[in-house]
């Protein structure tokens, strides 16, 4: 079971090492990170495997939403499902 | 890695565009509820729906987290009460609307429909009484849900019971006086009613229908109007195509999500409802497609072509993205609910007229109109039979639900909250249909050869 988070908001320094923390906290492993900074908005798509999560997924998904707006980011965690549904065959 | 460029799409489409999921609803047969005593249906009728439904709401909030995905309403359809209210008295059936709030307020849903009667033949005893306290039920009641079938195209129009809707949109108008008329935003007459529909005010679980199903409505009118928007100037064969892929997406994320429900409720998938269900917020508006398309405003000649294209282009993109397509499946129309709608009703390019012609070419019918409170009762009939007429023939669904707001006159408008909106009261042609419709009896089941 993996997850899609993506971070977007104002470049600051840490984003990356915020969402990697809370991620090894609660067991979700990152897979692939991209990333890309466009003058100063930032915009991160994460990959984690949430097969071994030690939490309930939706408490996972409001933590990290949590961080994103005590960062003035915006977090969003999603099931990769919804994108393989819409997006193939 | 999954592609960058498909994750912003669909994030936008939910966050910006929004894109959700309107409605699940569970539909639950109540044959087995059936009784000769009215207390011991009603006490069947409340344990079967709490029991089938109760994880129900839990479920959708957790599939909304799940896939970052608002799921709006989550909903109950039973078996049509006047079928299993059997020997039921009116005061009967008003103990039943009330058993199904009851189990409403239990499980938390935001409508619970099925309170209706299939008579497009005839109408049995039971039905009759049923109907007679439509009213009192939708005015004592806050989340039950009132349908009526009068017609069908192999049965004909039951004018007899057309005859019996105006009085009985009337009285509920009049109940709830005090509150916008609001008893008639629940009650929908149909015609060529399908019996898996998911929206209200029409929902009910059909006699054919499992003990219980899971039907999924989707929505996405901004997602549809982004799209075309980005198109640009193209002609209308790539537009065409442009909107059923559109579509197709939409109708992709209805199906991981009814498929998701099914399991986790241990209930059989039904249907997904390929619809474009707009509400009152900015950028959820079916009359804004229309304007994007290219015509200056919902209701301007061109109107019923633009409609027709877009209606066709959602069902085709729609029925590849699922296993099983049902319900009222295309673009609805509910002037109160669609702030296009409201806009282009106020300023006079949209009329009642033009709505009707737009029904015979799109799902469902003349939805959500607010009237003027003093309309005769045998106009409401007339408009009811008009708007059946074009269903039967046609071979489609139609149906009506019509406000005549209390007190109120042409002009005038009617809040009602929420997602039902709000509506400028609508200008009517007031000449009678009163002796046609006192005729009464049957308009046969029409030809269906020599068609011109």
């Amino acid at each position: 079971m993996k997850a899609v988070i993506t971070v977007t908001g104002k470049d600051t320094v840490g984003i990356i090492a915020d969402v990697a923390t809370h991620c090894a906290k609660y067991d979700a492993n990152i897979l692939d990170i991209t990333q890309s900074v466009l003058g100063e908005y930032f915009a991160m798509i994460m990959l984690a495997d949430i097969s071994k999560l030690n939490i309930e997924f939706a408490s996972f998904v409001d933590i990290l939403s949590a961080l994103g707006n005590e960062k003035n980011l915006v977090i969003h965690t999603m099931h990769e499902d919804i994108f393989n549904t819409m997006h193939h065959i | 890695m999954i592609n960058t460029q498909d994750v912003l799409e669909t994030i936008g489409m939910i966050r910006e565009e929004n894109l959700d999921i309107r409605t699940i609803t569970m539909g639950i047969s109540l044959w087995d509820c059936v009784s000769e005593d009215t207390d011991r249906l009603c006490q069947r009728i409340y344990d079967k729906i709490t029991s089938k439904a109760k994880h129900l709401v839990r479920t959708g909030e957790e599939i909304e987290k799940m896939y970052g995905i608002p799921i709006v309403n989550k909903r109950v359809s039973v078996t049509p009460v006047s079928l299993i209210g059997g020997t039921a008295t009116p005061e009967g059936y008003l103990k039943i609307a009330h058993t199904l709030q009851r189990a409403a307020n239990e499980l938390g849903i935001n409508f619970i429909g099925g309170f209706s009667a299939l008579v497009q033949k005839g109408m049995t005893e039971g039905a009759r009484n049923m109907i007679s306290i439509i009213p009192e039920a939708l005015t004592e009641t806050q989340n039950v849900c009132s349908s009526v079938n009068v017609a069908s195209t192999k049965a004909g129009i039951n004018m007899d019971a057309i005859a019996l809707m105006g009085s009985t949109i009337k009285r509920a108008a009049y109940l709830t006086r005090d509150n916008n008329s609001i008893a008639c935003a629940k009650l929908v007459v149909f015609a060529n009613v399908p019996e898996d529909n998911p929206f209200m005010a029409g929902a009910f679980c059909g006699i054919g229908e499992p003990e219980a199903a899971i039907n999924v409505g989707v929505s996405g009118p901004g997602v549809v109007a982004s799209a075309i928007r980005r198109a640009g100037d193209c002609n209308l064969s790539e537009l065409a195509d442009v909107i059923k892929k559109t579509a197709f997406k939409i109708t992709r994320v209805g199906q991981l999500v009814a498929n998701e429900a099914a399991k986790r409720l241990d209930t059989p998938f039904g249907i997904v409802d390929l619809s474009l269900a707009p509400t009152p917020a900015i950028g959820d508006s079916v009359a804004h497609i229309l304007e994007g398309m290219g015509l200056e405003s919902c209701g301007a000649h061109g109107t019923t072509a633009a409609l027709a294209m877009l209606n066709d282009a959602v069902k085709k993109g729609g029925v590849m993205a699922s296993s099983h397509v049902g319900g009222l499946s295309g673009a609805f129309i509910p002037v109160s609910e669609d702030a296009g709608m409201i806009a282009a009703a106020e300023k006079g390019a949209l009329t009642l007229e033009k709505l009707e012609a737009m029904t015979a070419v799109c799902s469902v019918g003349l939805d959500m109109i607010a009237i003027p409170g003093d309309t005769p009762e045998e106009v409401i009939d007339g408009i009811i039979a008009d708007e059946i007429a074009i269903g039967v023939v046609n071979t489609k669904t139609t149906a009506v639900r019509l406000i005549p707001a209390y007190g109120k006159k042409a002009g005038d408008s009617v809040e009602f909250g929420g997602l039902l909106g709000y509506a400028p009261v609508m200008e009517l042609n007031t000449y009678s249909p009163a002796k046609f419709i006192r005729r009464g009896g049957r308009i046969p089941a029409p030809i269906h050869s020599l068609k011109n």
